[in-house]
């Protein structure tokens, strides 16, 4: 099937089986590999990319279904060449270890802190909870959502 | 004096991470390249009768199906190799582990046959394809029971499935000193079976060079040395410089990318076959039923009090779980790794332990975090625990009094370590007073009279990291040395290039060796670049493990800098005309001069310029400046902790609310704070995991029951309170940093503490001891029984 979609402000379009998830669409046909592949349940979150301003675990989502729809994967953050504050947030709280929960970790953060530059803990820790990170214990993850809410100002 | 150590440098290898540009083994493609999928056994235990693999080749798109015996039909040069074990200790029984099964499957998950097709979607179609004819057998999955007669045998040559029996101490003398205590306290209980659930799944790339006869092999490894070595020596036939192994960037490990796995032999295999580079990625259900797990030991324990609290002596017999195959590491963690920290932080005058390592029809398992320690940890907390609350003590009053003193390192315990230093006084002082202490118990009076359900746990461990020494490690059964190479290569510039055996797949070594390397120079960390995971580009690794890297990895560094800072002197003197006696190395300015006469000095640069031209050199000297050191440590490190844990519990769900968290650690000299504090928090969240949530659960036929993120419960970020983190620092004497092991003290305190509190909570109710994971339904039942007359 032909979909047709706009990523991270690049029009693409290809010839795909419609099973073809959207996380294998974005790696394999698009060669954006930064969005990762941590389980095959939808519990991790490690694929989180935003889909028309949501953020979506992109396993659960076929190529077809994100037809027309507007995509930003975690390469498409930056702007540039400057982070965006919650990369920067992560960077400087020391919130990643291993790195591969890392992009979804900040998709699913930058929607969460989205309007809300003064987020608390407890929002965050709830917010997250569909997002595994095996390394840092959640506490640095949990700090730099915080500053990078308050840098973004309530702006995504 | 040092510009970089001890300071909170952000990581140099975030940007990658953060920006999606990380290179780990599933991201790689390359031109040409096949798609395996592995066929499983959907059974614990069974008699393969046949397998009709006509079906899956027929279908578009399918390269080749191949069955374990066609990998041994390979002839001499091109047959797979039994997996081997690497720690070996007398007597033991070694059953074969073939990559792919050949005649029998011995747990589910085990490989019976591989696909290879031109996409992943193909490849997953065609192993619904394949026909195996199963005759099912009876499974065993208990640690202990696997003993029982008549229990299945999952390996005719392992009679009662005992692989080996491993005792440490005098039992007499142990005996002796608990029938002369005035209590002796007994407990048996289970370590739960855990899995590591590394966030990236296991990957393996390989592609043959039909020219050079080479293979080079991209895997999620902690030490690809280690898998050239094996993959040369034992499972591919290839020798080993034909061999070159890369693991890039590596999503996690926690011990269980550690070990040589079937798909790292199965993958080049394949790729040599087709003349095709091949690929597979785990699915995160075969890494719940392949990736090697942890901890599942069943444990009697005694230990012995006197009226005061003095502990007398430890008794401990264990059943280690090995699962179906005796994984790369896996005799090593329940013995050598366990019962030699049975002493803890404390003067125990007598200690005997012994462990039956036994086969079962279950998932391999091998270290993970901690390995070995957190079982010791717990266990010996768990019954410290016990001896307060039978004397009627307050736990931390009876632990002090058995503290091993501040002036008695270096410390010989009963069970063979020699510690090398700590003041575990000033650990207690420390923990005491940043959790508040006193104000916590204050607190769970008030809460305990109006009937809540408070506890305060408090634990107090050590760990034994930065494995070993060679001749100690060989000594008991290691098939390796336990060194560390590092390589440090100054360029024309005065640029540098670090090349460690240390493998980092969170660990930040990427800064923290950095660190070390531009302080000894006295140079810009933005001129040292720290490349691992090469076997092609590192002379020699070990890799990261046992919490090893700064101790040994980041030791050799050091002494290849001493090497190189020695050369400099020497130039520096033949070019200043000066004697080398004389010569300063400024490790703040990166310069050489001569005493006395500052104006008489040569830079870092400079030097390292002069080496190159080569026109005005010592006579007899090299050009050239580049240094490798293979450091082998004197001994282990002792890092030490104490952490406090509150929790409440509500009566009516049983649920278990942790609302405070102290740690103190002692991790000798620290190079990065930041990374230091990351490494504890995450320990302890992988411990609290262990004591609340985790569990790798088996029904009776050998079928995991919580085989995906949907039943394995890993902790999320709601199951947290803020957590307080501090250390103290005594420097370790047997490493020139001073520094010692950080990576799994967290784990090893976290399951102790927090077990504690829960069962300090329902001491109250008669409730004496519950096996981990402490779950709302477990307490909610144990306090219902409690309620009818009886503890669980």
């Amino acid at each position: 099937m032909d979909v047709s979609m706009t990523v991270n402000g690049k029009e693409v379009s290809a010839d795909v089986e419609p099973r073809t998830l959207l996380t294998d669409f974005v790696r394999n046909n698009l060669g954006l590999t930064g969005t990762n592949i941590g389980c095959d349940t939808s519990q991790c979150g490690s694929c989180t990319v935003h889909m028309d301003g949501m953020a979506v675990k992109s396993c659960t989502v076929l190529a077809v279904q994100a037809d027309g729809s507007d995509i930003t994967t975690i390469e498409g953050l930056a702007s540039n060449g400057q982070l965006h504050p919650m990369q920067q947030a992560f960077w400087d709280a020391h919130g990643l270890q291993c790195g591969f929960c890392t992009p979804g970790m900040i998709m699913a953060s930058v929607k969460i802190a989205d309007g809300n530059p003064g987020i608390t803990d407890e929002d965050v820790r709830h917010g997250l909870e569909g997002n595994f990170c095996r390394c840092t214990g959640y506490e640095n993850i949990i700090k730099a959502v915080k500053m990078g809410a308050a840098a973004m100002g309530g702006q995504s | 004096m040092s510009r970089y150590m001890g300071t909170s440098v952000k990581r140099v290898e975030d940007p990658r991470f953060l920006q999606g540009r990380a290179k780990y083994v599933a991201n790689l493609s390359l031109p040409g390249m096949a798609y395996i999928a592995v066929k499983r056994s959907p059974l614990a235990h069974a008699t393969i009768r046949g397998i009709d693999t006509s079906q899956a080749e027929a279908l578009d798109g399918v390269i080749g199906v191949f069955t374990g015996q066609n990998l041994l039909d390979g002839g001499a040069s091109f047959a797979c190799g039994a997996l081997p074990c690497g720690f070996t200790p007398p007597d033991i029984v070694t059953p074969a582990h073939n990559p792919v099964a050949v005649d029998k499957v011995r747990h589910v998950g085990d490989a019976v046959a591989v696909v290879v097709a031109e996409s992943p979607y193909i490849a997953e179609d065609a192993l619904d394809l394949i026909d195996v004819d199963l005759d099912p057998l009876p499974a065993v999955v208990d640690a202990r029971g696997a003993m029982d007669d008549g229990a299945p045998l999952v390996h005719d040559e392992a009679p009662n499935n005992l692989s080996y029996h491993w005792p440490l101490g005098d039992e007499e003398a142990t005996n002796q000193a608990l029938a002369d205590a005035d209590h002796v306290i007994e407990l048996e209980f289970i370590n739960q079976r855990l899995i590591a659930n590394a966030m990236e799944p296991r990957a393996c790339v390989a592609e043959w060079d039909e020219a050079t006869e080479s293979m080079t092999v991209w895997t999620t490894t902690q030490n690809p040395h280690t898998i050239r070595l094996l993959l040369g020596a034992f499972t591919l036939g290839i020798p080993e410089q034909k061999i070159r192994v890369i693991a890039p960037d590596v999503g996690g490990g926690f011990g269980s990318k550690i070990f040589h796995y079937p798909e790292e032999v199965i993958t080049p295999w394949v790729a040599r076959a087709i003349k095709r580079p091949a690929k597979w990625v785990a699915t995160r259900s075969e890494s719940y039923v392949t990736d090697a797990q942890g901890r599942d030991h069943v444990t009697r324990a005694k230990i012995g009090v006197t009226n005061d609290g003095m502990i007398t002596g430890l008794h401990v017999t264990t059943w280690a779980n090995n699962g179906a195959y005796l994984s790369t590491f896996a005799p090593l963690i329940p013995t050598a790794l366990y019962i030699t920290l049975l002493s803890g932080v404390y003067k125990i005058p007598h200690i005997f332990g012994q462990t039956y390592g036994t086969l079962t029809n279950t998932v391999p398992v091998d270290a993970y975090r901690g390995a070995g320690r957190p079982e010791a940890s717990y266990l010996l907390e768990t019954m410290v625990d016990l001896a307060a609350r039978k004397l009627d003590m307050d736990p931390v009053e009876l632990r002090r009094k058995n503290l091993i003193p501040s002036d008695e390192f270096p410390y010989q315990t009963p069970v063979a370590l020699v510690y090398d230093s700590g003041n575990y006084q000033a650990l207690f002082d420390r923990a005491e007073d940043l959790s508040g202490y006193e104000a916590l118990r204050n607190e769970q009076e008030s809460a305990r009279s109006e009937g809540r359900l408070v506890g305060i746990g408090f634990a107090s461990c050590i760990e034994a990291s930065g494995p070993a020494p060679s001749a100690v490690a060989v000594g008991l059964g290691a098939a390796i040395g336990l060194f560390e190479s590092g390589t440090i290569r100054v360029h024309p510039t005065g640029k540098v290039t670090v090349l460690t055996g240390s493998h980092s797949h969170g660990q930040g070594h990427e800064t923290t060796f950095a660190q070390i390397v531009a302080d000894e120079f006295g140079i810009d960390i933005e001129d040292v670049d720290i490349v691992h995971g090469d076997t092609d580009r590192i002379p020699y690794g070990v890799g990261t493990y046992g919490s090893r890297s700064a101790a040994i990895g980041g030791s050799a560094l050091v002494k290849s800098a001493e090497k190189i800072r020695e050369k400099l002197k020497k130039i520096a003197a033949h070019q200043l005309e000066a004697s080398v006696d004389d010569m300063v190395y400024d490790q703040d300015e990166g310069t050489i001069s001569v005493a006395g006469s500052p104006e008489a000095v040569k830079t870092f640069a400079e030097l390292a310029f002069a080496l190159t031209t080569a026109d005005n050199l010592p006579e007899g000297m090299e050009p050239g400046l580049e240094e490798t050191t293979f450091y082998d440590p004197a001994n282990f490190t002792f890092p030490a902790s104490a952490h406090v844990a509150k929790v409440e519990i509500d009566a009516k769900t049983g649920e278990v609310d942790l609302q405070s968290y102290a740690a103190v650690d002692d991790v000798g000299n620290v190079i990065n704070p930041m990374i230091v504090e990351g490494q504890i928090l995450g320990g302890i969240a992988q411990g609290v995991g262990q004591a609340l949530w985790e569990h790798g659960i088996y029904d009776e036929d050998g079928q995991l029951l919580s085989g995906s993120m949907l039943s394995y419960a890993i902790p999320r970020a709601d199951g947290f309170p803020s957590i307080a983190v501090d250390r103290i620092e005594t420097p370790s004497p047997h490493n020139p940093l001073g520094v010692k092991g950080a990576g799994e003290m967290g784990t090893i305190a976290a399951t102790a503490a927090v077990s504690s509190a829960v069962l300090d909570a329902l001491a109250p109710l008669g409730i004496t001891h519950m096996n981990m994971p402490l779950t709302p339904e477990k307490i909610q039942r144990a306090i219902a029984a409690a309620g009818n007359g009886g503890g669980e």
